[in-house]
């Protein structure tokens, strides 16, 4: 495995930014662009008469991502090496799936490296097919993007003229419902089933599509997987802690001056996040962290924080797909997380009971809390549907929204309870801040 | 006393086991309604549907055996062993005795494919339990086609009691999952 | 050898036989889905354990073998 020189091109002396270093306001940033700033792809060319074939090094790149230290960026965190070498030491030949398809409404970063820096993706895609033997690659993004559709199409051809990628990239597009982009949903819409999660075991990467090893990455991790293997382990080290390193895209949002997508070193602490991204317009009252599958924090209590995995479980938190949203004093967190469970509740795959019937109780619950509190009774009946919803359906759907509402619970506590005696706050007729998608851009029949 | 092989006693049997048949069949496919239409009551449980349905399909085969059995046994009309399973090889009624060759092969069918539910999966089991839809009808049709008890009064009203008792489970059964579906 | 009882969310559709023939271990939830108190299953409820995961009609009840033991 060739590694590139360090010297030779700009982008890796810089600390910051990394992913987005080329990232023009203008336009995509193209083939040529792009490996004029980062390099070509430090892939081995397949040469017959020295020898060398396409199975002899991938083993070198599996320890370079191990000892990076990459993980997940798509939400979960798990080590992006250890599930690399588990693909590949799969039974069958392995496939590479890119999941694109950013299901959080709050979250904007997969769509920032597809639309303009899609060819670390793409470099990303092949170099994991070539780490995990795969034979078969996809990228998915949600299908009623036609755009976006169209340019990674038009990018992934130029590159096939050029013949960049010996394993072609096939794009799909898949239906617009939040379960879709998750990664079971994933393999059973391009196995030609419905958009919706499988029950597992198996898991992907021992039987997925087709019933090969799956390799299933958000588009970020692959980005940063393209970086690695050109500039190595110990460059990706050099920035963030030793037990987070690397960086990673965050979508700030809601009362800042300058919402959109930033870079940050892992282990940023929460307050300079919102600094970067212009600072809060008005007094914050608290942080939504990880989209709405992770949870509110009170805002004195996450300015500090680093943000990393670990660093916002210890507070109660989660880290998710790197999404901060500050609320000011005027919101009311609780009408917001009323409108964002109903939303959740609307988007239930509809496959298993306690999620298709118990999410739509408990956001009425959190609806009467919200809006129509004073008799007394709303936390208890929240109280009461928590456990029979968690943890009892085939996916993390169910999960994501009881984690929300009890952290509303838990970090606004005092004005929960104020709304179950008294009635609802001023704030609830303050315009909404959290991101719900229009019934328009959601899809309504499964196909 | 001897059951002579010449007389009416072996006749008798035949008739009266297909009856009893046709009885139990009709019974085990108004449980398997009551399943699928998700019949629920408090003094039910629902357990005993579903085992009920399993026993009684079990009991049908037994007396479907003693069916053909007395039929073969019988001397008064020469019907060999095979028409009980390969229909238009007799030659006594080829058509109405080929349908209740039909409905065995599809009652073993859906027995034998039951018995295995496990190993088979779900998905493939439910798609081959349909044919119990076609083994009733067809069982229904041998009986009465086959002429026999056609015009005994009680025995007739018997058959269209059945035949009554399932359209309505069905029509409840369709009818109640479509307005679940579309709920 | 130890087993254990586990539910495929997906597959159940609220029947609620299970709950019927093993009523030590499965209570039905408001909505007539299962929900297992505990999913090992103890030496004398084996058989009553073993019927539950033979009756449930979409086959969604399932007795694993607990790895490790």
């Amino acid at each position: 495995m060739t590694s590139i020189a360090l010297s030779a091109y700009r982008a890796p002396e810089l600390r910051l930014p990394r992913l987005l270093a080329g990232v023009s306001y203008y336009h995509p940033t193209g083939l040529a662009e792009h490996e004029q700033l980062y390099g070509p792809l430090p892939l081995p060319v397949v040469s017959p008469e020295q020898g060398r074939t396409w199975q002899q090094r991938p083993e070198r790149l599996i320890e370079m991502v191990e000892r990076s230290g990459l993980t997940g960026r798509g939400g979960a965190g798990f080590p992006t090496g250890r599930k690399m070498r588990s693909v590949a030491a799969g039974q069958g030949r392995a496939i590479v799936i890119a999941n694109g398809a950013e299901g959080e409404p709050a979250s904007c970063k997969d769509r920032l490296l597809l639309t303009r820096v899609p060819h670390l993706v793409l470099d990303g895609i092949t170099l994991a097919a070539y780490a995990v033997g795969a034979d078969e690659a996809h990228l998915v993004v949600h299908g009623h993007e036609a755009d976006l559709l169209a340019s990674l199409e038009e990018a992934i051809a130029h590159r096939g003229t050029l013949g960049v990628d010996p394993v072609p990239i096939q794009i799909t597009g898949i239906p617009a419902r939040y379960v879709s982009s998750e990664a079971s949903s994933i393999i059973q819409y391009l196995g030609g089933g419905p958009g919706k999660p499988t029950f597992s075991p198996p898991r992907p990467h021992e039987r997925g599509l087709k019933g090969r090893p799956t390799l299933v990455n958000n588009v970020e991790t692959l980005a940063h997987l393209a970086l690695i293997a050109r500039y190595g382990d110990g460059w990706f080290r050099g920035i963030g802690p030793p037990s987070a390193p690397g960086s990673t895209l965050v979508t700030v949002g809601g009362a800042v001056a300058r919402p959109g997508v930033y870079e940050i070193e892992m282990g940023t602490p929460l307050g300079r996040v919102a600094m970067l991204a212009g600072g809060p317009t008005e007094r914050p009252q608290a942080l939504l962290v990880g989209g709405y599958f992770g949870a509110w924090l009170p805002a004195e209590l996450a300015w500090p924080v680093p943000m990393t995995h670990a660093g916002l479980r210890a507070v109660g938190g989660a880290m998710g797909a790197g999404i901060v949203i500050v609320l000011p004093v005027s919101s009311c967190p609780l009408a917001e997380t009323a409108r964002v469970v109903s939303y959740l509740a609307e988007e239930t795959a509809a496959q298993c009971g306690p999620c298709m019937f118990g999410l739509p109780a408990l956001a009425d619950a959190v609806i009467e809390l919200a809006y129509a509190g004073g008799w007394g009774r709303a936390i208890e009946a929240i109280a009461t549907l928590v456990p029979l919803i968690e943890k009892r359906g085939a996916c993390r759907h169910p999960d994501g929204a009881t984690q929300l509402v009890c952290s509303a619970l838990t970090a606004f506590a005092a004005h929960a309870r104020r709304h179950d005696r008294q009635g609802p706050c001023y704030g609830v007729g303050r315009a909404p801040l959290l991101p719900v998608p229009s019934d328009g851009d959601r899809d309504w029949d499964w196909a | 006393m001897s059951v002579s092989l010449n007389g009416p006693a072996l006749w008798y049997t035949t008739r009266a086991t297909g009856l009893v048949t046709l009885l139990l069949l009709t019974a085990s496919v108004l449980l398997g309604l009551l399943i699928t239409g998700r019949f629920t009551s408090d003094k039910w449980p629902r357990f005993l549907t579903v085992g009920l349905h399993r026993n009684l399909s079990l009991l049908v085969l037994a007396f479907v055996v003693q069916h053909v059995g007395t039929t073969v046994i019988d001397t008064f009309v020469h019907i060999p062993l095979v028409s009980a399973f390969i229909p238009f090889t007799s030659s006594y009624q080829p058509f109405w005795l080929s349908l209740g060759a039909v409905a065995l092969d599809l009652l073993i069918a859906l027995v034998a494919t039951s018995l295995i539910r496990n190993r088979l999966g779900l998905r493939a089991w439910r798609w081959l339990h349909w044919a119990a839809y076609v083994c009733w009808p067809v069982a229904l049709a041998h009986g009465l086609g086959m002429g026999t008890d056609r015009n005994t009064m009680w025995v007739f009203a018997l058959t269209i009691v059945c035949a009554a008792a399932v359209a309505g489970a069905a029509t409840w059964r369709f009818v109640a999952a479509a307005r679940a579906g579309a709920r | 050898m130890r087993y254990r009882l586990r539910v495929n969310p997906i597959a159940c559709t609220g029947h609620g036989l299970c709950a019927e023939l093993l009523p030590e271990i499965i209570e039905l939830d408001p909505w007539g889905y299962p929900i297992l108190s505990s999913s090992a299953v103890p030496e004398g409820l084996m058989e009553h354990a073993k019927r539950a995961v033979d009756t449930c009609p979409t086959l969604a009840l399932l007795m694993e073998k607990v790895p490790g033991s």
